[in-house]
């Protein structure tokens, strides 16, 4: 106590007027000031909360949830827990599946059980509606019962997989969405080709995106450029129309893009008529890869041009002209001087059009035909199927959802996202 | 003493080159015009020459031209007509990076992400010249400003002063040894004091290094204590060129008179004018007599007297003449008292009297004769 008192004595507390430590008398006040500024963003961050947050932990919930076995088939589920999985299971297991497939009929719940197997292991489901269809009339044991009714009871792949699904949560879907499965060992394995489809679709998506990143680098560069160096009017109204294409509806470009590019379009026309294409060649440009991307790099090249003109624009024209004077070519001048102080601009922009670009889906989808469709094409597709589908959708999802994250987490480790300029 | 010291170059050019550089001057302007809208000049017709060492200004109001010759010099802005020549050869045709000559921008210009000596080093490393020597002559460069110790070298500009930045900024004009430097306006960011400071430094590096400065400013005091020879621009043309002390004492017409320190204006009209002396009837009835410098009998004219060539002199026994003026107001100022008054209609005349020990106080209401010589007064012309 005394010590403590002395050594209070030694750096005694400033205190407010009226005897309270400043310290604490300044956090009283501040705190007022955090609580009404924390009451100006609630209604934002409750509306992210429900309109954002919630889906995204939904989706990815629903891209591992796997409960139809424990669910609809319980008592086989827990009775199934002791087998090993080296002979047809023993009479418990079959007494829990008749019990289960008697409930299952009346609550009608059984097909959606014999549906999950069937994904694991085609023709399961008519051997389990076909005994489930007796089931009721049969008495124990039910083991030789089951057998006789249909030999593929005995198949210890089924009750195996059977096994493995009675847990909750899942890899399979995840699986599926990178071109995987479980073998008849109950090994991951890749899938048979021609079924192969997503991983080769991702890696599609994501280098056509940097390509058509790449694109909007090389015709955005020079336009910023030009944006930023002319006199504030004239950059005013070119600046329009760099933005004019935002205040059109997307629908609207990409159908324009389709007349111009399709094979009886304009620009075909435009070729044949100046003899540098046969009227039997004509070039197809659009409901393929090259219509996805002349569409595209149209369609993100604002959010590439506005980053780069923002910063250009801060970028004096006496740096270059230092540059010159100290004996640099203008070439290098721009490459040593001008070039690395874009760079804040040019990196925002190809982050933002990048991540833009590999989860596009209105353009692909209606100008980029069997070649050029990206993976959001196939996401929106799985999410109009059957419920399987649907949490494939949600893997897939979730995939490019972390691969995004992924690309802006390398992003900020090379360039540092506090160095970007958006605008 | 201007045309002492350019003799002086101009022997040290022929001494060290031979023959047929002596009479070069490093730079000359030969009818240079400019025009950015067709439609007005804003440089007519220039003629000027620069002679090596020399350390010429060029001094007027903002839209004047000064900024625009010195564009041309440097490469920035081509010329609309007549020719420039660096060292007798025509750079009409020169891109600015080969014509090797060192510029000091007015907001420095320093690039933001390299450091200090990446900046310093930049015109070397483009000139291709190794690493080690570069790394001396960054060094000697920074010395040269007082900035070669203390850490500087690893910092970036955004992390000096503006003074410091200043200096950098000169050292990397001055780094790649050219012969000529150009500055424009550099000492504009940096307050009164750091700005007289640099104007010495900058002035003591010229005179150490030799090298021909073509400076551009907007303040006559600058120009004034810095230069040997100032060209003083208004409306696109030189309106007079000539060292600091003729130009203040001397100015050829009433633009300069006003532009360059503290100027007196009374308005007249010629009379007659003999030997150069003209008689000149003020705007009160008052008949004074004045230089004629470019106005002629029977024009209207424009006088000017710095004020502290008038004296006050109640008794005529001083100056060549006297006139009367009210005192209006009196600014006590410590080494001096600053006295306005209304002399022949004009209320803002101003006399700067030496506070000397028993000078008189006059008070605002008080009639007092004041008076000049007459080679202090120059009759102008009345445009100004």
């Amino acid at each position: 106590m005394a010590s403590s008192t002395e050594r209070r004595g030694t750096a005694a507390p400033i205190l407010a007027a009226d005897g309270t430590p400043l310290k604490q008398a300044l956090r009283r006040s501040q705190s007022i000031e955090r609580r009404r500024a924390l009451a100006l963003v609630a209604p934002l961050l409750l509306f992210i909360l429900i309109v954002f947050v919630v889906p995204i932990i939904a989706m990815i919930w629903r891209s591992v949830y796997n409960p139809e076995i424990r669910e609809f088939l319980p008592q086989t589920a827990s009775a199934l827990q002791d087998w090993d999985g080296t002979e047809v299971p023993p009479e418990p297991v079959f007494q829990a599946m008749a019990a289960d497939m008697i409930v299952g009929v009346e609550n009608r719940t059984i097909g959606r059980a014999a549906a999950r197997i069937n994904r694991e292991i085609p023709g399961a489901r008519s051997t389990m509606m076909r005994t489930a269809r007796q089931v009721d009339e049969w008495s124990a044991p039910y083991r030789e019962k089951f057998i006789e009714a249909d030999e593929d009871w005995t198949n210890l792949e089924f009750w195996r997989i059977l096994k493995r699904e009675t847990r909750l949560l899942t890899p399979t879907y995840y699986l599926l969405a990178l071109d995987y499965e479980y073998n008849a060992e109950g090994e991951i394995a890749p899938r048979p080709e021609v079924y192969q489809v997503y991983k080769g679709l991702f890696f599609r998506t994501a280098w056509m995106s940097l390509l058509i990143t790449g694109l909007c680098v090389l015709l955005a560069y020079p336009v910023s450029y030009l944006l930023a160096t002319q006199p504030t009017r004239t950059a005013n109204l070119l600046l329009i129309l760099v933005l004019l294409p935002f205040w059109t509806s997307l629908l609207v470009r990409t159908s324009a893009w389709i007349v111009l590019l399709q094979q009886q379009g304009v620009l075909n026309d435009l070729l044949v008529a100046a003899g540098l294409v046969d009227d039997n060649g004509r070039l197809r440009m659009i409901y393929n890869r090259t219509g996805t991307i002349i569409a595209m790099t149209h369609i993100l090249l604002p959010f590439m041009i506005l980053p780069l003109y923002s910063v250009m624009k801060t970028i004096p024209p006496s740096y270059l002209r230092a540059a010159k004077s100290l004996g640099a070519h203008p070439f290098r001048a721009w490459w040593r001087v001008y070039f690395p102080l874009t760079l804040p601009g040019l990196a925002a922009g190809c982050i933002l059009v990048f991540i833009l670009a590999i989860g596009y889906y209105i353009t692909p989808a209606l100008v980029g035909g069997e070649t050029g469709i990206f993976i959001s094409n196939l996401i929106a597709q799985n999410m109009q199927g059957s419920s399987a589908q649907l949490k494939l959708a949600a893997a897939l999802a979730t995939i490019l959802l972390v691969a995004v994250l992924l690309i802006y987490w390398a992003f900020n480790k090379l360039v540092g996202v506090d160095k970007l300029k958006f605008g | 003493m201007n045309d002492a010291k350019s003799a002086e170059a101009e022997a040290r050019a022929s001494n060290a080159s031979g023959a047929e550089t002596s009479d070069m001057p490093m730079v000359r302007f030969e009818e240079v015009q400019k025009s950015y809208d067709g439609e007005t000049l804003v440089v007519k017709n220039l003629n000027l020459d620069i002679a090596r060492g020399e350390f010429l200004t060029m001094l007027g109001p903002s839209g004047s031209g000064k900024t625009t010759c010195l564009m041309m010099v440097a490469g920035f802005e081509a010329a609309t007509h007549g020719e420039i020549f660096l060292d007798g050869r025509p750079i009409n045709s020169v891109p600015p990076h080969k014509r090797g000559i060192g510029m000091v921008f007015q907001n420095y210009a320093l690039f933001p992400h390299m450091t200090i000596a990446e900046n310093l080093a930049f015109p070397l490393e483009v000139r291709g010249i190794n690493k080690a020597d570069a790394q001396k002559k960054v060094q000697r460069a920074l010395d040269m400003v007082q900035m070669g110790e203390g850490g500087f070298h690893g910092r970036r500009p955004a992390q000096l002063s503006g003074g410091q930045q200043q200096r950098v900024a000169l050292a990397r004009a001055l780094v790649f040894e050219p012969e000529l430097v150009l500055m424009d306006e550099p000492l504009g960011a940096l307050d009164k004091q750091l700005r007289e400071h640099m104007q010495f430094e900058i002035k003591h590096i010229h005179e150490s290094l030799g090298v021909t400065v073509i400076y551009v400013t907007h303040d006559q005091g600058e120009a004034l204590t810095m230069s040997d020879r100032i060209a003083v621009f208004n409306d696109g043309k030189v309106q007079q060129l000539a060292a600091p002390e003729v130009l203040y004492e001397k100015p050829e017409n009433s633009f300069v008179a006003q532009f360059i320190g503290e100027n007196n204006t009374l308005h007249g009209k010629i009379r007659a004018i003999n030997d150069g002396i003209a008689r000149v009837e003020l705007t009160d009835g008052e008949t004074v007599n004045a230089l004629a410098i470019n106005a002629g009998p029977g024009e209207r004219t424009q006088l000017s007297i710095r004020p502290e060539r008038v004296e006050i002199d109640p008794d005529g026994s001083v100056t060549d003449h006297t006139v009367t003026g009210r005192v209006e107001e009196v600014i006590y100022l410590g080494d001096h008292i600053r006295t306005r008054m209304t002399v022949a209609g004009n209320s803002d005349f101003v006399v700067k009297t030496r506070n000397r020990l028993g000078a008189r106080r006059f008070k605002p209401g008080e009639k007092v004769r004041v008076g000049w010589a007459t080679e202090d007064c120059r009759a102008l012309d009345s445009a100004g």
